[in-house]
């Protein structure tokens, strides 16, 4: 991790993923802010909504296509202080998803609370 | 009001920085601050110097070295996705062995951490993107 935020403020920050983890730059990219973000100590919380829901399912073997296998990492964010992991429980159903299939402890919310939890925040990232 | 604007996508392809430009432009005009341009994702390709669109549409990137020198905008391009699509300025060219630059005026090369702080400082963080 690089610099140390000195500045005192903390904001609620929400990163939202929408999109699946391979096929475009945006989950990796997202990823690789989350974690640099981490060293600024503000309010973090990551939501999964729509394909986003994929980027956290267990068993992804994407190396057979040489691509990068960053699943993984996702199981590091509570290292980094990452630990409010959010995924939709209408996304999950539309896609036949439980929260079992999925590699990390994450709180499953309906979509009207989603909307309260988006409301909260003071900066949103979506990717 | 302090701004911080987000652009995620390449000149061109999408509307995104065009419509960050007019949003910024619009609100410099109306007297806000806008603290910082950030370019992520494909946003980064703005800041190549070595574009020749045609003489009779906009040249995307010309218009944000040309509003950062009249504003004293900060345009900062973003490191790692700078790294992935090939924007280098002379550092960067140095550090990773290569044979060229071609990062434009009025632009900068930083770290994600400069998005965060936007983030943090600004009153609003304004994303254009896909």
């Amino acid at each position: 991790m690089e610099e140390e935020y000195e500045g005192g403020e903390v904001k609620k920050f929400l990163y939202v993923n929408r999109r699946l983890p391979h096929g475009t730059a945006y989950a990796i990219e997202s990823l690789e802010t989350v974690l640099i973000g981490a060293a600024f100590d503000q309010d973090v919380s990551v939501l999964f909504i729509d394909d986003g829901v994929y980027q956290i399912k267990k068993d992804q073997s994407p190396e057979s296509l040489e691509m990068k296998n960053f699943s993984k990492t996702f199981r590091a964010l509570e290292m980094y202080d990452v630990e409010k992991l959010y995924v939709e429980q209408e996304s999950l159903d539309a896609r036949g998803l439980k929260a079992d299939d999925l590699l990390v402890d994450v709180e499953v919310l309906p979509g009207s609370e989603i909307k309260s939890l988006i409301d909260q925040q003071d900066v949103i990232l979506s990717f | 009001m302090k701004f911080a604007v987000l652009v995620n996508e390449g000149p061109y392809q999408h509307q995104a920085s065009d419509s960050a430009y007019q949003f910024v432009l619009a609100s410099l005009n109306a007297g806000h601050e806008v603290m910082r341009v950030f370019f992520y994702h494909d946003g980064v390709n703005n800041g190549t110097r070595l574009t020749t669109p045609p003489q009779d549409d906009r040249n995307i990137q010309h218009r944000w070295s040309a509003l950062a020198e009249e504003h004293k905008l900060d345009l900062v391009l973003c490191v790692a996705a700078c790294q992935r699509r090939g924007i280098v300025d002379e550092d960067e060219m140095k550090r990773n062995s290569k044979d060229a630059h071609n990062i434009a005026d009025g632009f900068r090369i930083s770290g994600l951490g400069q998005l965060i702080e936007a983030g943090i400082v600004a009153d609003r963080l304004i994303t254009f993107g896909d």
